[in-house]
Formats: structure tokens, sequence, C-alpha cells
């Protein structure tokens, strides 16, 4: 019995092996030594049913526990309309390849172009590629345009306040790439910018990584950075979840050439770590540096506004080993969700988005409080969605955390490390939720104190 | 697919006063004017203000100038762009999958870890292979890390001298490209008539600076590497380990598995041979896997399975032996998922017949076009092969012009102008979900298009005709980028 999958009759095989002068399915692998060929089956179940397979994954998924969701950390739990999962299912974006006929290809070039302007006026800078895979790869992949741009001057400066996850990712690169990566100290929860000018003062820098909001949710000032590091003939990066580039100052304001981070708080949804979407913006200076894909406007034969991939000499294709990026298969469909979200949500939305998270986030911090178990670590630094408290209670922090996400459904935060906890609240949380996580906390307390970690 | 343009971009479409969303923030009061003005944007961005019905047309309006795989046949050879089914959509789409958060504990997620650890495990079995990371969110970045697991093993060995990646010429420009970027030197070694690497030009280059040999098999004009035993001996005797770049993993479905070849490291496409979505340029999977005795190098997080007393647990780790960390989390978990149900829907029979029946329609497509295209490489081929354009060079009609005039007949073109060993490649790969009645129709198609090339060299010299563009101007977008909407 042929499979779902394949057209293919008995009568169609016998007709197009004889065809290509053949007798048999195997004659096609004659050139194939028979001491490599596979003797028997595959150690893999017998081809199930769909009912079959919806089974499968249904225990799959029922062995998940879902959770209210008070973590951040890079991985945001925003609201996303509805209409997005509609359009990004439509199977002639879903199973397009990549765009390299344009005369065919037009709906996937449009919403690039259309997703690589929204990015541009949510990061300020002037250009935008048509993504990366996520934001930890993004900032590597801006830590390697930095290296390739400085030539000879291999160094690049980290700040220690960034994710933990993109500093793990950075280090990777940075270790076969022959970068040496130095990390900026921080304190009182941002980023020494004194330590960081005597360590451009060392010289050999490339590149300055800095983060805002940064890994314990503060925004940071980034005022007089951009000259320091330009007089030292280094690019500046500025990372930042896309979201929040909605209101806070953006890298280009700041002076940043290049900006890359994640997209993923454009509503994206959790997905246990993907699909994210990278994304990665420069200066126009820069254009040539900037890794991956670009689309650019263009007319036609008969005059018409046309997209087509553009400045494709930097890729890898043409570039091969002299390419300083190896990027080819992209986040794609993913700059269509973007464009999306952000056609929805508007300016406008996305403002309300960072200020009902942000007001919620602040009672969040009331609520906790009042709790008696934690406070905050860094009171008076400003914050939007997200925001780091020092735990002061009896029980083991680890074993209090875990039985809140058993016994009460809630996903209370991320530890980093033995006292401290960072929080989330997006705008999907409610006031009852907020008042649900501290009621948690102080019962899970009560049942757990006397417990050792 | 609607042959007129659409052409409107959302920006086209925006006037003050409309808004397409809706957000309660009930209990909410004024908190962002409270931050320091310093630290926030001076002016708002410029995004769309557009109702949800004008955002729901324009998208679906822009849908219908784009051809996918689901519209028409695509043989865009190396590319692998086989149907992509519909259930495994819904299984990615699942809500407890959707809403799990990459760092809630473990005994929140065991049902997404097993997922994760039962492909990982599949992928082995069908790779031949260990242990496979499905870190890596795409081919290139696949190629990346497995370089990177060959690097951080001779470095265990302090076996530093090796910075050298040799790569035939027939190779994905991603093969150079990602030995690059992990900091290896490429050496290229060239290619036999026949397509298949020169073993006489590869021994030479064999020696203790050589890191990996990176090759496809069947490599990219389609010709399975029948020396593929006699190379790895010799790679592996001078201390190098071989490198399998999956991109052609599909036509070996069921028939031969890399492992057994004598590869150390592979990297599979999940959107290639197992049938996730391009969508448009992602997002892919990059899995990668490596043989017994390489394991501690995979990337971090690693997913592992402890058994205790009938419990089974799934959980994750940090190894120290690891090369690092190459993504966020575990990949591109949703893509993930669509693979493994692909890989369960079909079966161990279904799989054995995937290989075979994409190398029967690339050889039937061959077969029935020979006597019109030069085929350069005259052997049997697998997944894919190469035509030198049209057997009349008279014409002067080229690959380029054959490729645009297929589009007005409602087929893709096929990848052209590589691999880079011949002047005028026109890659065709068929895959094995088209039907006989599919092939004949572009079989009859390009025929129709090489009696063109001779009796009205013009009309495919123009093509396309009637498709939504036709000849963008490419110079004038290189020559003065305008990359965003402000600029236009």
């Amino acid at each position: 019995m042929i499979h779902r999958y394949f057209p293919h009759t008995s009568g169609d095989i016998a007709a197009m092996l004889a065809k290509c002068g053949m007798a048999c399915l195997d004659d096609l692998y004659a050139d194939v030594p028979d001491s490599l060929k596979l003797k028997g089956d595959y150690n893999v179940p017998s081809s199930m049913s769909e009912e079959e397979v919806r089974a499968y994954f249904r225990d799959l998924a029922d062995s998940n526990l879902p959770l209210t969701c008070f973590a951040g950390s890079g991985f945001y739990d925003h609201y996303a309309p509805a209409v997005i999962n509609h359009i990004i299912s439509r199977s002639e974006f879903l199973t397009a390849y990549t765009p390299y006929q344009p005369e065919i290809s037009q709906g996937t070039l449009q919403y690039i172009f259309e997703y690589q302007t929204m990015m541009t006026e949510l990061t300020g800078l002037d250009v935008s590629n048509a993504s990366m895979y996520d934001g930890s790869t993004a900032v590597a992949e801006a830590m390697l345009m930095a290296v390739a741009h400085a030539r000879k001057r291999n160094r690049v400066l980290v700040s220690s306040t960034l994710n933990p996850i993109y500093i793990d990712v950075i280090n990777t690169y940075a270790r076969y790439h022959g970068v040496k990566v130095d990390l900026i100290p921080e304190a009182d929860g941002v980023t020494d910018l004194g330590a960081m000018e005597s360590m451009l003062a060392d010289g050999d820098v490339a590149g300055v990584i800095l983060p805002s909001p940064n890994c314990y949710g503060i925004l940071e000032d980034f005022t007089g950075v951009a000259d320091k590091v330009h007089a030292a003939k280094a690019l500046l990066i500025i990372t930042s979840p896309a979201s929040v580039l909605g209101v806070i100052k953006t890298p280009g304001e700041w002076g940043a050439d290049v900006a890359a981070g994640d997209a993923q708080s454009l509503g994206m949804p959790l997905n246990f770590g993907g699909p994210y979407l990278g994304y990665m913006c420069c200066t126009s200076a820069l254009i040539r540096k900037l890794p991956g894909r670009i689309v650019g406007a263009t007319t036609d034969a008969s005059g018409q506004r046309t997209f087509v991939l553009t400045l494709q000499a930097r890729e890898q294709h043409i570039r091969r080993e002299k390419a300083t990026s190896n990027i080819c298969s992209n986040q794609g469909l993913m700059t269509l969700y973007a464009a999306v979200y952000l056609s929805l949500m508007g300016a406008e939305g996305l403002r309300e988005v960072n200020e009902i998270s942000a007001c919620r986030t602040r009672q969040l911090v009331k609520k906790l409080e009042e709790t008696g178990l934690f406070e905050q670590k860094y009171p008076g630094k400003p914050y939007l969605n997200e925001v780091t408290m020092r735990y002061k209670g009896k029980a083991a922090l680890d074993i209090l955390l875990s039985t809140v996400c058993a016994d009460y459904g809630i996903l209370p935060g991320v530890q980093i490390d033995d006292d401290t906890v960072v929080f989330c609240a997006t705008e999907r949380r409610t006031v009852e939720e907020v008042d649900a996580l501290a009621v948690a906390l102080t019962a899970a307390h009560d049942d757990v104190k006397d417990i050792e970690s | 697919m609607n042959r007129q343009l659409y052409g409107k971009v959302i920006f086209d479409l925006s006037k003050p006063g409309r808004r397409g969303y809706h957000l309660s923030g009930a209990g909410c009061e004024d908190t962002l004017s409270s931050l320091p003005a310093s630290l926030m944007r001076s002016a708002a961005p410029r995004l769309p203000e557009v109702d949800e019905p004008t955002v729901v047309r324009h998208y679906t309006n822009m849908s219908t100038n784009n051809f996918g795989v689901d519209t028409g046949f695509y043989p865009l050879g190396s590319c692998t762009m086989k149907y992509n089914p519909k259930i495994n959509e819904e299984m990615a789409a699942l809500p407890q999958f959707a809403a799990l958060h990459p760092l809630q504990p473990i005994f929140t997620a065991q049902g997404a870890l097993k997922a994760y650890y039962e492909l990982q495990s599949l992928l082995s079995e069908i790779g031949g292979m260990a242990e496979f990371t499905l870190n890596p969110y795409a081919g290139a970045h696949g190629e990346l890390t497995g370089l990177m697991v060959i690097r951080a093993y001779h470095d265990s060995r302090d076996d530093k001298a090796r910075t050298k990646v040799i790569v035939p010429d027939s190779a994905h420009g991603t093969n150079p490209a990602s030995a690059a970027v992990a900091g290896l030197q490429v050496v290229q070694v060239k290619s036999l008539p026949d397509g298949t690497v020169d073993v006489e030009a590869l021994r030479p280059l064999l020696d203790e600076t050589v890191a990996a040999v990176m090759m496809t098999n069947p490599n990219t004009v389609g010709i399975f590497e029948h020396n593929i035993p006699a190379i790895a001996e010799m790679v592996h005797a001078c201390g190098a380990l071989m490198y399998y770049d999956g991109a052609n993993l599909n036509p070996l479905l069921g028939v031969v598995r890399p492992g057994d070849m004598g590869f150390d490291v592979m990297h599979i496409n999940l959107h290639k041979t197992f049938s996730t979505p391009h969508g448009g340029g992602g997002p892919g999977a990059g899995p990668v896997g490596v043989r017994a005795g390489l394991e501690e190098f995979l990337p971090n997080p690693r997913v592992k399975k402890l058994e205790h007393e009938g419990q089974t647990l799934y959980y994750h780790t940090d190894e120290p032996s690891a090369l690092g960390r190459i993504s966020s989390w575990l990949g591109n978990f949703a893509v993930e998922l669509r693979a493994l149900a692909y890989i369960l829907t079909l079966g161990r029979e279904g799989l054995k017949m995937a290989g075979p029946l994409a190398t029967l329609n690339a050889n039937y497509i061959k077969e029935s076009l020979r006597d019109l295209y030069l085929l350069p490489i005259d052997r049997v081929c697998k997944h894919e092969f190469v035509f030198d354009g049209l057997a009349d060079k008279s014409t002067g009609i080229t690959t380029l012009n054959i490729a645009k005039r297929l589009l007005d007949h409602g087929f893709h073109a096929p990848t052209i102008y590589f691999p880079l060993l011949f002047h005028e490649s026109l890659m065709i790969e068929p895959t094995e979900t088209e039907s006989i009645e599919t092939l004949d129709e572009f079989i009859a198609v390009m025929r129709d298009i090489a009696r063109e090339a001779k009796e009205t060299p013009d009309v495919v010299r123009d093509a396309p005709h009637n498709t939504p563009v036709r000849h963008p101007d490419d110079t004038a977008a290189a020559l003065k980028p305008v990359v965003t909407y402000f600029q236009l």
C-alpha cells in the first residue's frame, strides 16, 4: 500500500522505471556499494494514521503543565491578535521558498519590505535585514560584523548586564572566530560605564555590546556612550526586546551603529524556545557589512513598483569562503508575523502594551512586597515590564518557586541566584492574576518553609 | 496564483485614527510618564494605522502574488520542496506547546522535552549517528555548529594545528562560508568530470592541519559519491573528521545512512528532507548529529532521559565539555514538532519509499529531456540532476531565459547557475510528492521551451510574460538601495 503523501501507483512506477531502462527501484541505487546499504528497515515505528498521530501528540501535550507566566528573561508572554495565525498559515506564504524568483514572490518580498521599514522605525536606524535566527545569534552576528568592520581589531566589550544566555552564545561564536570577549562589570545593576571607558582605552576594541532593558529589567542610560565608543573607532551595538522599542529611547537615538535582538516580544508564542525572530538593523553607512538578506524596491518593465532581494554580493552564496556570515535560511515567515502584529497594533497599540505591562509590573512589585517575602533589589532604577526582587523568606527559594508552579499553576519568574528572582508581567496578566501570584507565594511559603533546599 | 500585481504595502493603507487592536488594561493607570524622559523615545515610531478587516484583506491579497508548494510544482534543486503535510501544522500549534516558557521547570514541560528527545532519537536512527542536537536554527547554522563540534573535539585532544576544512568545488555556498565563520581556512578540492570528488586530488591535501572534510552525498550534481568509503578511510587516517552536509539526504532515505558511510558529524535540514515548510526563507531547523564518542561536544542545552523504577524523566543539561551554546534554547521547537509528526506519519514503511521515489522522479525527468537539454554527466542521478542549458547552443537562449519562461507556465524555476561546475547549470529536483502527471506536464513545457528557443526565441528571451511583475530592474535596486517605505 502506497503512503498517502506519494502519488505513485504501481503502474506509474513501472512506466517510469521503463522510461529509465530499469526493472526495479533498487536499480536506481546500483552505484551505491552494497556494503553501505541499509539492511532491513529503520528502527522507527510503523506508519501512524492521522488519528494516531493526533493521539500521540495529545499525550505529549497533556504531559505539559500550562502555567500563568510571570517569567521573562528574554522570552515574553505578550498578547497575539487572532488575525496573525490566519495570515501566516496561508500556504502561499507558508510553503514558499526564499524569494529568488521575484516575479512569483512579490507577496514574500513585500512583507519583508514592510517588516524592514517597521524595524527601522522601532530601532531608529536606517536599514534592517530580512531577519536573523533569534536574539542571541543576532547579537553574536553583530559582534562578527563589528570585527569584520574593524579589520585588525578583534576585541569586543560586552556588558555583564546582558542576558546570560546571550553571553553564552556570544562566547561560543567568539571562541571559534578568534574574537576576544571582555565583560564590562556592572555597578548597582547597570553597566559600569566608567569601567567601559578604561577598557576602551586599553585599545584593540572592535565593538561594544550593551543591553537596555538589561537582564535585571533596568533601563540603562547610555548618555555619552556613543561618542566614547566611536572615539575608539569601535561600533556601538545595542540590544533590546523589540516590543519595548515602541517606547524607550531607540538605539538610533543613543547613537548606536547596530541594533540587534529578538522580536519574539511582538506577540510571538513562547513555543518552548522557537521559532522566534532575530532582528538586525544598522546605519546606512554599514549596509554592505550587514549579514543576511535585504529586500529593496525597484520597478519592473512596465514601471510597477517591484520588490527584489538586493545587494546579494554580501551573501554567503556569492562570497563563499570570504563571507563574514553564513546565514542563508533565516526566520522568513516570522517577519510576516511581526509585520502583521505591528500593522494591527500600530504605535499606539505598542505604547499601550508597554503602558499596561509597566503598570502591571508595578502592581506586582507592590503585592510581592506586601507578602514580606520579597523586596526590590535595585529600588529607584527605572524599569518597564521586568523587575528583579530579592528574596528574604525562610523557605529555600528553588523549592518555593517549584511549589508555586506545581501546586498553583503559576510560573513565578526566573531565579538567577540564591536569593534573586526576575519577575515579568505583560499586558496579558490581570490584576487578579497578580493577586493570585502573591497569594500562591505566601501559601507555598507556609507549606515548604521547613524544607531544606 | 493571481497574475495581476496587488502591489500595495500596508503603509499605503494607513489613515490616522484607525486601529486594529483592543487591549483591556483593566485597573491600569498612567505609568510610562513617570519614567525619566531622557530614557524614552522622542517621537512615536511611524507604524501604520489600520483596522482589522483592512489588514486581513491586505495580506490575503498580497499572498495571491506568491507561489508556494501548495500552488504548484517547485523543482528547485538542492532545496527539496516537497509537500508540507497539514497535520504537522495542527500538531505544532497545540496550545500546550505554544504556551511553554523555555525557562519553566522541567517537570512542567515533560511532553515538550519528550518530543525533543524522541525526534533526536529518530534522527539518530535515520542518520546512523549516536545523538542529535536540535538546537541549530537552519542548515547553515547546523554546519557552523557541526564544525564547532569538530573543533571542540580536536581541541579536547590538544590537536590545535587543525585549521583547514576541505570542501569540494561543487559544494553548497554555505559550506565554505560556515567554515570561515567557524574560524577555519577553506581548501577547495576539485571534482572529476563525472562530478564526484577527485580522490587523487584529495589525497595530498590530507595532513595534520586538516580538521575536516565537508561533503554532501549525493553531491550537488545529484551523483552518489561511490568512493566515499575510501575517502572516509583516508580522512580518518590523517586524523581529520568527515562532515556530512545533509541538504541532499532525501534520496538516501531508506537506502543509506550517513553514519554507515563513515561520516562523523552531520546536519539535517528539517525543512528539506523532513517536510517542514520553508516559510519564504525560514524558520527552518538544522539538527546536528554525531557518531559515538563525540556526544560530549554537542551544544548546550542537551536533552536527556532518566529512567528510574518505572518512571521516566526528561531533562536538560549544560555540559562543561560542550562547544558552548549556539542558540537561546532548544532550537525552532515548533518546527521540530512538525518533523516529528512527519516521521511518525510516514513510519518506517513510508520513509523507505521516500528516497527511491524521489530518485525515480528525478531520473524520469532527466531521461525525458536529455535529447533537448545538455546532460553533462550521464549517469543515474539521485534526487536531482543538472543540465548545462539547452543541447542546441545555437539559439543563444540561456538558462535564465528558460527559468523565466517556466514561470509563465505555472512552474517554479529550477535552481540556476549552481553548481558552479557548468556555465548554464539548471538543477532540477522534483521530490517524491509529485505525480507522473505533474512531471509529464513539466516535461512537455520544457520540450516546448526548447522548440520555442529555435522557432520563436524572442518569446523565451523576453519571458516571463504573464507574471505579476516582469523584468525587475535589479541594477537600479542595488545602485541606490531603497530598503524602507519612507525612502520610496
